[in-house]
């Protein structure tokens, strides 16, 4: 009887270490383990700020997507960004418009979508041709400045 | 002067010496034969032992140390507004640091020591000399249920000591000082990701598990077999595990996180 009571000690203490773990990623960690499906469109910023890999992509401040990678083109010698967009969200204009805002004063940065007008849409491997870079503190300090003088 | 130097050399190599014993007598423990059916009665006897009887130091001192993160982390955080960021705070300074080095040190403390002097106190009493004599391998019926026990419960202990302390974090935050529950665990939530964060603690803890049992099954092993020796062994147990376990954790963390 003791041995039977030891035994099921130990198995609601492993139980309650996979519960605690599942906890753990479920609410503290927000893991979403029903992966969505995605596509993939890119951006040419001339400054990325300081977006990063898995940073948000909204629209109306809604999440659509996230950044999954971030590369610098040789070619065009600018910021490559690539987002991978929920499936369902498959009314982005091929006029749609990105740039990369900060979420509060100092918050994390972020790109935000503002769709277009036009009917046909953004297919995997499309580039939005409207892009607006992050707003760099020095630069607008800089021009504020500037302005300053020259009046 | 030769003198000096033939005895810091003595002492190098009988320090190597141990290292190497500890390492064979793992092995010897650990690479035999499995025999499922009468290794696990004795490693669920041990699990009990070390684990479930540890539980409730783990709880009580989780609690405690993520209701004072929760606490210090606001009177910082409220002067810039940015009192929301506590959760967030209280999850990544727990799952990341805390859980898995305190735990490894309470359970040092806790199961490790007692490990040390309750194998000491077999070889002592020759009770592992006589188990060989009836032809029972010591290292396989004594040392090796009792590591395996020990890796396994200490990064079972470490989730449990975050959640705890998340818990701890969130009771101070929300239901004291007044965050919005919501920003709370969205910022969480946002900030703390599950392979990044979550299963680099517990690669830590199972690393740490390993580490601690490890040298408290050859401390005792390994001790003097007088009640001097014993208590030597366990001291020995302690400290050693402790050192080792913060410098294993810069390690790890400047592996993990550190870029390098």
């Amino acid at each position: 009887m003791r041995i039977r009571v030891m035994e099921i000690g130990v198995g609601a203490f492993l139980l309650a270490g996979m519960v605690a773990l599942l906890m753990l990623a479920l609410n503290v960690s927000g893991l979403n383990l029903e992966r969505k499906n995605t596509y993939k469109v890119y951006a040419r910023f001339e400054n990325i700020g300081g977006l990063t890999e898995r940073s948000k992509v909204t629209m109306s401040g809604v999440l659509i997507g996230q950044v999954s990678d971030i590369r610098l083109d040789q070619d065009a010698l600018q910021a490559l960004v690539e987002m991978e967009i929920h499936e369902e969200v498959d009314f982005l204009s091929i006029d749609s418009s990105a740039s990369i805002l900060t979420a509060g004063l100092l918050g994390e940065k972020y790109i935000g979508v503002v769709v277009g007008a036009e009917e046909e849409y953004l297919q995997d491997g499309d580039f939005f041709e409207d892009t607006q870079s992050a707003l760099v503190l020095e630069d607008l300090i800089g021009k504020f400045l500037f302005n300053e003088v020259s009046e | 002067m030769l003198d000096l130097v033939a005895r810091l050399g003595h002492k190098g190599l009988k320090k190597l010496e141990a290292f190497g014993s500890a390492g064979v007598i793992l092995m010897q423990a650990l690479v035999a034969r499995p025999q499922p059916f009468t290794m696990l009665p004795l490693v669920v006897k041990q699990i009990h032992f070390v684990g479930v009887l540890s539980l409730i130091i783990i709880v009580v001192s989780g609690l405690f140390i993520g209701m004072v993160l929760g606490l210090q982390g606001y009177t910082i955080l409220v002067d810039y507004g940015s009192e929301q960021a506590v959760g967030q705070m209280v999850a990544l300074s727990l799952v990341r640091e805390l859980a898995p080095v305190v735990t490894a040190l309470l359970f040092a403390g806790r199961a490790g020591s007692a490990l040390t002097a309750e194998i000491g106190l077999m070889k002592a009493t020759e009770q592992l000399s006589s188990l060989e004599m009836i032809g029972v391998d010591p290292l396989r019926r004594i040392i090796a249920p009792r590591f395996w026990a020990g890796f396994i419960c200490l990064p079972v202990l470490a989730t449990i000591f975050s959640l705890v302390g998340i818990m701890g974090g969130a009771l101070v935050g929300i239901d004291w000082l007044g965050i919005y529950e919501g920003s709370f665990w969205s910022n969480m939530q946002n900030s703390v990701d599950f392979r990044e964060d979550i299963l680099n603690g517990l690669i830590k803890a199972v690393v740490f598990g390993f580490v601690v049992t490890w040298i408290a099954v050859f401390q005792g092993y390994d001790c003097v077999p007088t009640s001097e020796g014993i208590s030597d062994a366990t001291t020995k147990t302690v400290v050693y595990s402790s050192l080792s376990v913060l410098a294993l954790d810069f390690v790890l963390t400047a592996l993990m996180f550190g870029d390098l």
